[in-house]
């Protein structure tokens, strides 16, 4: 990288942290009850990702330009608001624990979306697949009487589910798309069956055993204490399977076979691999990670079940692993940006309850941006959604 | 979803284009009955009677209307029940359309049900506002503009598609979300559209009376049949017009059947992909305008959520597909949907025989089982040759 290149870079970045900075300053712990410092701060920001758009780097340039006015808003209607409402909103210890609770499901499934695609198979039905988890792992917490047999039994009917949609992808060479939603409106119709038939109206009992959570002895450390040290455990498998998936898919033999399978299917024939087992093995293990998102919500969050209690989390997912760019890190990077517009969606109604339930859009809107490649083009796998014919 | 959707193999139109040649009627009919079956055996399985659940739910969706011997209060109950089925089946037979027209031109969009709020939000704004305006011209005005507004909402994706190649299927999901969170936004609590004399629940203002569909079989109280289905059938028969008889629709086939090809003879495939896509949206839009004026004259927060999953615009789906995308097939599909939905409805279905808030579940069972025996052309090949021989044609070529 030349010098001419790396100054406009450098600035653009500049420009993104002196935008955030101005914000911050207007909120609890500093609160700075005078908008002056912010704006003139946002200003500099401004300034200085418009020159980086000048010189060259117009896409960084022109997004810290539009950072800085969304911040120097931010902080302007911060400093007009009044300071309680502000300390019960901005605990940014909360916010953080809340983030990572709220991104969890989203990361399991957007894993599970990412070794799926990654193969070549677009896996639409990640939404069905984490409500079964969802149900299946209450009903297995209810029939074991342990969480254990709860996760289990979720993770085994996401993979049953996911092996239907791989029969038919894979095998009847079905299109992805078209087969991914109709396994989202069986899930939904399965479980919501299940559950009346099983639960009738009074819904799930109280009391049935709980993935637990994590007590860390970091309490007494300012803001990563609070933030991390009561989390569920579920918190800390998604954490580590990013990790995991990571090194998979980019560090060993079978990941890159993974990869050869979705990008040049024929090419990796040639050189023995079998595309069917690869991609049968990768929607699979969709299917169990979605699962395991879905068995999170109902058994490590909400505490109960509900028809319909995914909501559109898988959709979500499917954004996520689309603005991660099919990538485990990034990916987890996009559902933690999710999340904490969840989390903050959740604390926002102090202010306005409207403004909140906008908040909800946001992961929709993000995806739309990236998709039309306005910020960074998201490009999948070159075969992905295209079914492979055996010669 | 892949960028090299370029060659014929590439669009979800030409993967699925065994089972749209197929001609006739036998490969849906099966389709169909195959999904009936599994569903029974689900009934059965959970220790339910399928033959009277069936029946009872045949019951519920009035169909039993057509037969002569259902008389007295059995053809009152029938006739009501039946004029539900033509009201649920009313935005099915638009987003069905929606749903078809862009699977001809290549283009799968999901985002029926976001094309259907948009509608159904304006709908229900112009309908509840301007008062005094003569009905007629209320009437006219709301459903103008709504159809307007679920194009628009479309022709974002179609756009996007043809400026940036963002791939349809993703755009059309993420438009139907911000579409359900601007709609919770706006007749929320606090929100700009939100009723001001309910102070706690979350509700639109009231179509007023003079814009609301005149009814015009059964009780305009007891949610008579509304004159929108015959708005429906006259967009199904521009529909056969528009794909069939017009240049837009040639070339939206043309497109659909091989983007590269089309773009050889002269039709530019970027603006084919915009004009189908507004084309679509506006149908879908129609939809939630209908539904509006026609019934629900206004609409909570929890209903617009409740649809996030199972609303008419997903339906639409099943409908288009099963229907083969093409007018007739739609027609006779959406009065399918329409019926098991209302048969299956808690307010139609004989609980004594069926619980029907299971029976709603086991309509999404059969609805997925439909599309996904559809998605395959295997499948759908497999019981196109089950066809008498002398009907059978070029299909049997390796698809």
């Amino acid at each position: 990288v030349s010098r001419d290149t790396e100054r406009p870079v450098l600035a653009g970045w500049g420009a993104v942290v002196l935008a955030l900075l101005a914000f911050w300053l207007a909120l609890p712990p500093v609160l700075v009850r005078s908008p002056v410092p912010s704006l003139v701060l946002a200003l500099a920001a401004a300034g200085l990702g418009a020159w980086a758009a000048r010189e060259g780097q117009r896409r960084l340039g022109w997004a810290a330009v539009v950072l800085a006015i969304l911040c120097a808003i931010g902080a302007l209607a911060a400093t007009r608001s009044g300071q309680g409402n502000l300390e019960n909103v901005v605990v940014w210890s909360a916010l953080a624990a809340a983030m990572l609770r709220f991104a969890t499901p989203l990361v399991f499934a957007a894993l599970g979306g990412v070794v799926s695609e990654r193969s070549g198979v677009v896996n639409i039905g990640l939404e069905g697949m984490m409500l079964v988890g969802a149900f299946f792992g209450i009903y297995g917490a209810d029939l074991t009487g342990s969480w254990v047999g709860g996760l289990l039994l979720g993770m085994l009917a996401g993979g049953v589910l996911a092996l239907v949609h791989a029969f038919f992808a894979i095998s009847l060479r079905a299109d992805q798309i078209v087969s991914g939603f109709a396994i989202n409106f069986l899930a939904l119709g399965l479980t919501g069956y299940l559950f009346l038939q099983h639960y009738g109206d009074n819904g799930t009992p109280e009391g049935l055993p709980q993935v637990p959570d994590v007590s860390l002895p970091i309490d007494w450390i300012p803001f990563f204490g609070p933030a991390l040290d009561k989390l569920n455990l579920l918190v800390w498998v998604a954490l580590l399977l990013v990790f995991g998936v990571w090194l998979f898919v980019f560090r060993t033999p079978a990941g890159l076979r993974l990869r050869s399978v979705g990008e040049n299917p024929r090419a990796a024939a040639t050189v023995g691999i079998s595309v069917y087992k690869v991609r049968y093995l990768a929607v699979i293990a969709s299917g169990v990670l979605a699962a395991m998102g879905g068995a999170f919500l109902s058994i490590g969050f909400v505490h109960s079940f509900n028809q319909n209690m995914t909501a559109g989390r898988g959709f979500i997912a499917l954004a996520v692993v689309i603005v991660g760019k099919w990538r485990p890190v990034a990916a987890l990077a996009a559902a933690l940006l999710f999340g904490f517009s969840q989390a903050l969606a959740q604390r926002l109604p102090v202010f306005s309850e409207s403004s909140a339930t906008l908040l909800q859009a946001l992961p929709y809107v993000v995806t739309l941006i990236a998709v039309a490649g306005l910020v960074g083009r998201s490009v999948p796998p070159a075969a992905d959604g295209v079914p492979y014919a055996k010669e | 979803m892949s960028e090299g959707e370029g060659q014929a193999t590439g669009t979800v139109a030409s993967r699925l284009s065994g089972y749209l040649r197929g001609g006739g009627i036998i490969t849906p009919l099966l389709t169909a009955l195959i999904a009936f079956i599994i569903g029974g055996l689900v009934v059965a399985l959970t220790g339910h009677n399928p033959f009277t659940t069936y029946k009872a739910i045949f019951d519920g969706s009035g169909l039993n209307w057509i037969f002569p011997w259902i008389t007295k209060d059995d053809r009152t109950t029938a006739a009501l029940n039946l004029q539900q089925t033509l009201i649920g089946m009313t935005p099915l037979i638009l987003t069905g359309m929606a749903v078809a027209y862009a699977f001809r031109a290549g283009l799968f969009n999901i985002g029926g049900q976001g094309q259907y709020f948009a509608g159904l939000y304006i709908g229900v704004w112009v309908g509840s506002s301007f008062h005094g305006l003569p009905g007629v011209l209320h009437i006219l005005l709301a459903v103008v503009l709504g159809t307007l507004a679920g194009a628009l909402w479309g022709g974002i994706a179609g756009l996007l598609k043809a400026t940036t190649g963002a791939n349809e299927v993703i755009t059309t999901i993420m438009l139907n979300y911000v579409a359900l969170w601007v709609g919770v936004w706006a007749f929320g609590l606090g929100g700009p559209l939100h009723n001001a004399h309910e102070k706690s629940s979350p509700i639109s203002n009231s179509v007023v009376k003079s814009a609301q569909l005149p009814v015009f079989w059964g009780d305009p109280e007891l949610q008579g049949l509304h004159i929108g289905i015959f708005v429906a059938l006259a967009a199904l028969l521009v529909f056969w017009v528009l794909l069939n008889r017009s240049v837009a629709g040639y070339e939206a086939r043309a497109v659909g059947f091989n983007p590269d090809a089309a773009e050889y003879g002269g039709i530019h495939a970027g603006r084919t992909y915009t004009k189908v896509m507004l084309t679509c949206g506006a149908f879908a839009g129609l939809a939630g305008v209908l539904d509006m004026l026609g019934w629900q004259h206004a609409v909570a927060t929890n209903d617009i959520q409740n649809a996030g999953a199972v609303g008419a615009g997903f339906i639409g789906i099943a409908v288009a597909l099963l229907g083969r995308n093409t007018a007739g097939g739609v027609l006779v599909s959406s009065l399918l949907f329409g019926a098991l939905i209302n048969g299956t409805s808690v307010r139609n279905l004989d609980p004594a025989v069926f619980p029907p808030e299971l029976a709603g579940n086991l309509t999404l069972i059969i609805q997925g089982l439909i599309v996904l025996l559809v998605s395959a052309p295997v499948i759908v090949t497999a019981l196109y040759r089950l066809r008498p021989r002398r009907a059978r044609g070029e299909e049997d070529a390796p698809a």
